[in-house]
């Protein structure tokens, strides 16, 4: 009775010695989840989710402080994505899918000032001072962070404009 | 006439803008006429208790897929008769023996459709065959009404319709006079008794084309099953890789035993026309859900049952090993997709594309 | 052949058991009456757009120049009849999207006055490249429907040095015979035209493969060909896609392309019997590609049968010209098994245009689709061997990757798998709308890495930047300590002058 105490308590004792040796020795380096949505986020830095950068959204995403749908730039394909990533159940009430946007200046109320471009991310606004700006469309995230700059309102987002070439069929619906 | 054509146009669709003509029920219909012969063949030598019976376990699996639809909101009506519940159902009462017990139909139609078939998802999810799923399962259940064999009769001497009632419905035994053994039961049941076939079989092998001998409306009339095989394959319901790859595989082996140890195994052409082999070959084993799509894929399949079958007649606890081997191959049926696929044009068995030859223009 | 490709069976492919090209196919070519507006589409062709040389209010005639092509793989555009540009701008393309595109459209006059056009006598006295600069000016494009611009495939040929010219009569879509149309009606300009392309690519020996079931066809071809040795008529068994290149051309040679390579790779060049008849009057004539052969045919249509039309003509002319019998239940430009549904008449043709159908309900399938029974059907159809059935399956599941892993890529939307499929399931879309969405993820990681950059640069830019900005401020600080030094010094070196000049003094 006794040894068999014993000997069940040292092959306790050795194997979970074993276990916490090879959780310190085989331990992985920093969180490779964090890594993988940094990837897969714009990487822009925009701050529009009101973290600092995408590396700590992405942290804050994995830890569980912020939801799939933090970033405003990567729109719902990101939050899903996200989702599907880390296995969690995506709540989309509230997020309406407006597919890619990008930003428009309104030359009409445009003042010129420039603001917008200071603070553009991937300096997608080009434009002189006192002078319209325009937004170049492969550059611009649609993270509407230009929005909040312009003293007058000028900047809107829009659905990027579909082409021929982007076009596809939708999924059928099959029984 | 322009403005009619910009006005009336519905919302565009993908191509191809033609279609063949068919459907699920088609081919499902087609199967049935394949099968009307023999099942009307069993009818006559087995008398009207075949009929009740085979009435019962259509009825039943109809009632099992119609309670699944109803609880999981799916279209009763369209899916209900798309052909595919009354085939299974149907292709089960051909596995009976033709005298079993109302109870014996009931209960296999319901496993079938329901545990078979709709658990799994409905029409084209299933992994097992339904029929030889519910079969198996009654079998191992009730082992004795499993294989309480009938002689086969005559119209003349058949059971009146009063009578055929009682015996589907009544309950009371097969009367000895008209019990029998199936030839493959009798094979095992002698082997096991240390008695050599050579001995059994003196007076030759009780095997009948026609159809008149002891066993279920399946197993029965063999030329009428084979020649409703043909008809399918004429029809392009199914091809030749399956039930020939199973045949030949339950041929050549029996072939080679019963050369080397006639006393102990029996010859391939009592095992290719006796049993379910041809059933199973022709209408078990060709279920488009539960076999491989492709040609190569169809080719393992029929092997390997037809190769357990045999294993199974000669060295297993059962006589018959048909409904077996089909349901162990269905397990394999993914692996058998996954692992032979057609190879596509321009890349090899591996997926990778064709390395031209150097020198090549 | 493997032991186990003879088990799978050679056999691919489907073949419809009414092809419907009769009796279309048998009435005489007609040719359109000019409409009164042309938009002539400035892509029309695989490749970057041309770019528009005209401007509104101008005066074009019939061939001269109104786009050119921008960059290697591209094509020009011409005015296929005299007129007026009214318009430079977009208008709704042939596709199902209804999406537009940009067209050049012209107010015609009906004079169909023509620039004068510089002909050559003997093409074959011509230098190679010389031949595939004529081809690259006229604007030809693949006029079988893949409208890949035909002179930088002769020159990919010559550089390639292919041995043998296929040239694709096979026409294997159902309802279609323009090529049949051209092969009956022009046979020895298409014989013309495939020798020229001979010249043009170095090719030594052609094969043209048609369909047995263009009889007519076969026999004008043998005639026109029979003078020249090094092209044979090869008649082929009808059997749809027979028309697609990589199968004729395993059909005629044997040979067979590596998956994502072009026939060129294995020594063979395929072009259509239309394009080569294109190429002769391109070559020979000095004419520019502003007019096709297209077949008009579908149950709704009144008078079915081939029509020559000038590019750019709205299907709703060409509709009118040859008389509806009924309201059309859909349009579709090309074959039924991989045309286009038009999403309404006011859409131009294009040079690819082969065909145009006006179906009726009763032609096209409206049934609902039904689960998928693993019949097999589609494996057995698929003339590049892939598993149709598994690939929607996974696709259904939102499985892009899966499906892509299955060679989905290798897919030709030929519709072999759904015209069989017995459960009517919609197999191509499925398949179209998974390669688009591979291609717009790809496209979106192409952004999201070029976005990082942008915004990377942006970064460094601003360090930089401020680094500057502290390196001015210190340099201007250091200059001006420098100058209040100097300042200094200067003043007391000045003082320490006045103190001495005074002390001198």
């Amino acid at each position: 009775m006794i040894a068999a105490i014993l000997s069940l308590t040292a092959l306790g004792l050795i194997l979970g010695l074993g276990l916490g040796y090879a959780a310190k020795v085989f331990a992985v380096e920093g969180n490779s989840l964090v890594s993988e949505l940094v990837e897969m986020m714009p990487g822009t830095n925009c701050g529009q989710c009101g973290l600092a950068g995408c590396g700590a959204a992405a942290e804050a995403v994995v830890e569980g402080n912020a939801a799939a749908t933090v970033c405003p730039g990567g729109g719902v394909a990101l939050a899903q994505a996200i989702a599907a990533k880390l296995g969690i159940t995506l709540s989309l009430d509230g997020v309406a899918d407006k597919g890619p946007m990008v930003a428009e200046v309104a030359e009409e109320i445009c003042i010129g000032c420039g603001k917008c471009m200071k603070h553009c991310a991937t300096d997608a606004i080009v434009g002189a001072a006192k002078q319209i700006h325009g937004v170049l469309h492969e550059a611009c995230t649609g993270c509407g962070g230009c929005m909040d700059d312009c003293p007058t309102g000028a900047i809107i987002l829009r659905p990027l404009p579909q082409t021929l070439r982007d076009w596809n069929w939708s999924k059928p619906a099959l029984a | 006439m322009n403005t009619s054509i910009s006005s009336a146009l519905p919302a565009v669709a993908a191509s191809p803008h033609a279609q063949a003509q068919g459907s699920i029920t088609a081919v499902m219909a087609k199967v049935m006429l394949a099968l009307a012969p023999a099942t009307l063949c069993g009818f006559w030598f087995f008398g009207l208790p075949a009929l009740s019976l085979w009435i019962v376990t259509i009825a039943a699996a109809l009632a099992g897929e119609a309670i699944c639809l109803r609880l999981m909101n799916k279209p009763v009506n369209s899916t209900l008769f798309d052909g595919s519940a009354i085939l299974t159902g149907w292709l089960l009462a051909m596995s009976l023996p033709p005298w079993a017990p109302w109870w014996i139909g009931v209960l296999g139609g319901l496993f079938a459709t329901v545990i078979g078939k709709q658990v799994f998802g409905g029409v084209g999810q299933n992994l097992f065959n339904p029929a030889m799923i519910a079969r198996v399962a009654l079998l191992v259940s009730f082992p004795v009404q499993m294989t309480a064999w009938v002689m086969p009769m005559t119209a003349a001497h058949a059971p009146g319709l009063l009578d055929a009632l009682q015996v589907t419905f009544g309950g009371g035994a097969i009367p000895d006079a008209m019990s029998s053994a199936s030839l493959l039961g009798q094979a095992k049941s002698e082997l096991s008794r240390g008695v050599n076939l050579l001995h059994v079989f003196a007076n030759g092998l009780p095997t009948s084309f026609s159809g008149a001998r002891p066993g279920s409306m399946g197993e029965t009339a063999v030329l009428l099953i084979a020649a409703g095989g043909v008809a399918m394959m004429l029809m392009r319901i199914i091809t030749w890789h399956i039930p020939l790859a199973m045949l030949a595989a339950i041929a050549v082996p029996a072939a080679i035993a019963h050369g080397i140890n006639p006393a102990r195994y029996l010859d391939a052409g009592t095992h290719v026309l006796s049993g379910a082999a041809m059933l199973g070959a022709f209408f078990i084993a060709t279920d488009y859900v539960s076999s491989p799509t492709s040609r190569a894929g169809q080719i393992v399949f029929g092997l390997g049952c037809g190769f357990l079958t045999w294993v199974i007649r000669s060295y297993g606890g059962y006589p018959e090993g048909v409904a077996f081997a089909v349901l162990l191959m269905n397990a394999l049926t993914p692996a058998i997709d996954r692992l032979v696929k057609p190879r596509v044009y321009g890349r090899d068995f591996k997926g990778l594309p064709i390395v031209l030859k150097s020198g090549g223009k | 052949m493997g032991m186990l490709e003879m088990l799978n069976g050679a056999r691919w492919g489907v073949h419809p058991h009414d092809d419907h090209k009769r009796p279309a196919a048998d009435v005489p070519l007609r040719v359109m009456s000019l409409p009164a507006k042309l938009c002539v589409p400035l892509l029309q062709h695989v490749g970057a757009p041309a770019k528009p040389l005209v401007a509104v209010g101008d005066r074009v005639l019939r061939g001269e120049l109104i786009a050119s092509a921008q960059g290697n793989v591209s094509a020009p555009v011409h005015a296929p009849s005299s007129g007026i540009v009214t318009a430079i701008g977009e208008v709704t393309a042939p596709h199902p999207s209804g999406l537009p595109f940009a067209a050049i459209t012209i107010t015609l006059d009906g004079k169909d006055e023509a620039i004068p056009l510089i002909e050559v006598a003997d093409p074959f006295s011509l230098e190679p490249a010389e031949v595939s600069q004529r081809i690259a000016d006229a604007g030809i494009v693949g006029l079988g429907g893949a409208t890949f611009p035909s002179a930088p495939k002769a020159q990919l040929g010559r550089k390639l040095a292919v041995q043998t010219l296929v040239i694709n009569g096979g026409e294997c879509e159902p309802y279609l015979s323009s090529d049949d149309s051209v092969m009956r009606e022009r046979a020895d300009d298409v014989i013309d035209g495939v020798r020229i392309l001979m010249h043009a690519t170095g090719a030594p020996q052609a094969l043209v493969g048609i369909e047995d079931n263009k009889p007519e066809a076969i026999a004008a071809m043998r005639k026109a060909a029979a003078p020249f040795a090094t092209i044979k008529i090869c008649p082929v068994p009808a059997r749809y896609p027979m028309g697609s290149d990589r199968q004729l051309v395993q059909v005629l040679t044997g040979k067979e392309v590596p998956s994502g390579a072009r026939t060129a790779s294995v020594g063979v060049l395929v072009n259509n019997v239309s394009t080569c008849a294109a190429i002769h009057r391109a070559v020979r004539l000095g004419e520019p590609l502003t007019q096709r052969i297209v077949t008009v045919n579908g149950g709704a249509v009144a008078m079915p049968g081939n029509v020559l039309v000038p590019i750019g003509t709205l299907v709703e002319d060409l509709l009118a010209f040859v008389g509806l019998k009924e309201t059309p239940a859909r349009l579709v430009m090309g074959g039924p098994m991989m045309g286009a549904a038009l999403p309404h008449a006011q859409v131009p043709t294009v040079k690819g245009c082969g065909g145009i159908l006006a179906l009726t309900a009763a032609e096209i399938t409206v049934e609902e689709p039904s689960p998928c029974i693993r019949c097999g059907s589609c494996v057995k159809a698929c003339p590049m061997g892939l598993v149709p059935l598994e690939m929607a399956a996974h696709i259904n599941a939102g499985d892009y990757d899966k499906a892509d892993a299955l060679a989905l890529d290798d897919c030709l939307a030929c519709g072999c798998c759904a015209y069989v499929c017995p459960s009517h399931i919609p197999l191509v879309q499925s398949f179209s709308h998974a390669k688009g969405e591979i291609w717009k993820r790809a496209q979106k990681k192409k952004r999201n890495e070029f976005t990082k950059g942008l915004a990377q640069a942006r970064v460094e830019r601003l360090e930089r930047e401020a680094r500057e900005r502290a390196e001015v401020a210190a340099k201007r600080k250091a200059a001006r300590a420098a100058q209040l030094a100097a300042e200094a010094a200067a003043a007391a070196a000045a003082i320490e002058a006045t103190g001495s000049q005074e002390s001198s003094i």
